[in-house]
């Protein structure tokens, strides 16, 4: 899609993936907000809200397998942490591209650089902050 | 108040909110968190989830269309991200031991200002050299204008690191873009024209935002039922903003929010320092 000639990509093509990038991982996770939020309303919309006081989220809707358990269960909440975890993970995987372009560009530096960034986020991820 | 009713104000809200942050520039989170904690009642570490949400939607949402332009300088942003990564990991890790109260009041300081920063005199003028390692990180370039591209180089390195670390430690701690500080450190410090600083910092937001939101998502901060109103409303609302931004003139409209911004952020402070939250 963005090397017309795959000898040589320019910072100009790698502005165009990123670009895409954004906008589809933007797209696709409003999307499934959107579908698992209506169908969150039909099964949860006479509740009540209760957000007054913190409990932390079911273990359900904070990691990635509680959410594929809940989604085969067709639960509407995980539908919508799934759309979430696409959101949240948009940026991470612009990185992952930005890497990617670095090294066809053959620019050390910043595939130095690319690579600080994304072992940071990976730290964050899994060295169990919370 | 039902579910149903609960989310049908909260994505107007959103939307209000992804409005007012896109053509004021400061990005959707900001007006989430005072929306759900005055308005709602919720709890803090619910509003601050949401908020890091709307932040990483309203980043990834306009970046897409600044890059293409080739405005954003991507070499920038990613030397950048370092730091705001880092400081938004120290953010998340200082969000356990820090009170609400404490939190809120620090949003409050922040928001006012942001809100002063909206106001500021911006400068476009580009510096013809460009400190020693502005050019060992290739970090200077160029920009596209109605007069053709635009050359310029920055200077204070250092300077503009180190405010992007706190940057990114208030973004993970408080759950924002902290778009203004980053602003900040590149206009003030480093010298960068402010259209190329405007769209770079809002690249980077999405980073920095993504870097606490994988914490947060784990420590149970973010609820779908208020994750969902606030992704669509606020990216409604920041697609709005786009069009609507070619049309009108915001100068007297970011008088306007950043005076009610002020007025929310005292709000903030006040019932922090009363222990409301």
């Amino acid at each position: 899609m963005a090397t017309k000639e795959n000898k040589k990509m320019t910072d100009y093509d790698m502005e165009q993936l990123i670009g895409q990038v954004l906008r589809l991982g933007v797209l696709i996770s409003g999307t499934v907000a959107i579908i698992g939020g209506i169908w969150y309303l039909f099964q949860k919309g006479s509740g009540t809200p209760h957000y007054t006081t913190f409990n932390g989220e079911p273990a359900g809707y904070t990691s990635l397998t509680g959410i594929f358990k809940g989604l085969a269960t067709g639960s509407a909440s995980e539908i919508i942490q799934l759309g979430v975890v696409i959101l949240i993970a948009t940026p991470i995987v612009r990185i992952f591209f930005s890497l990617a372009s670095f090294v066809i560009e053959r620019d050390r530096l910043y595939v130095i650089i690319t690579s600080i960034v994304l072992l940071i986020i990976l730290f964050s991820m899994f060295s169990g902050l919370h | 108040m039902t579910i149903f009713t609960f989310t049908l104000i909260l994505l107007l809200g959103a939307y209000l909110a992804g409005l007012a942050g896109s053509l004021t520039g400061l990005g959707g989170g900001v007006v989430i968190i005072p929306l759900l904690t005055l308005f709602f009642h919720v709890d803090i570490r619910y509003a601050i989830g949401a908020a890091l949400v709307a932040s990483i939607a309203t980043s990834s949402g306009s970046a897409s269309a600044y890059v293409k332009e080739g405005i954003t300088n991507v070499r920038l942003g990613m030397f950048l991200e370092i730091a705001t990564t880092i400081g938004a990991v120290m953010g998340a890790i200082l969000a356990i031991y820090t009170p609400v109260n404490i939190v809120a009041i620090m949003f409050g300081v922040m928001l006012i200002f942001s809100a002063a920063m909206t106001l500021r005199k911006k400068s476009e003028a580009a510096l013809e050299t460009g400190s020693k390692w502005s050019y060992k990180l290739k970090l200077n370039g160029s920009y596209p204008t109605k007069t053709g591209p635009v050359a310029y180089k920055l200077e204070n390195v250092g300077a503009g690191f180190s405010i992007m670390t706190i940057a990114g430690m208030l973004s993970g701690l408080l759950g924002i873009g902290s778009g203004a500080l980053k602003v900040l450190a590149m206009d003030t410090a480093m010298k960068v024209p402010f259209r190329v600083s405007t769209t770079t910092s809002n690249f980077m937001v999405g980073v920095t935002a993504a870097a606490s939101a994988v914490v947060y998502l784990q420590r149970g901060y973010i609820d779908p039922g208020i994750a969902f109103p606030v992704i669509i409303g606020v990216l409604a609302g920041a697609f709005t903003g786009s069009k609507l931004l070619m049309k009108i003139n915001v100068n007297s409209l970011k008088l306007i929010f950043s005076i009610a911004i002020t007025m929310i952020a005292l709000n903030m402070i006040y019932n922090g320092l009363n222990h409301k939250f």
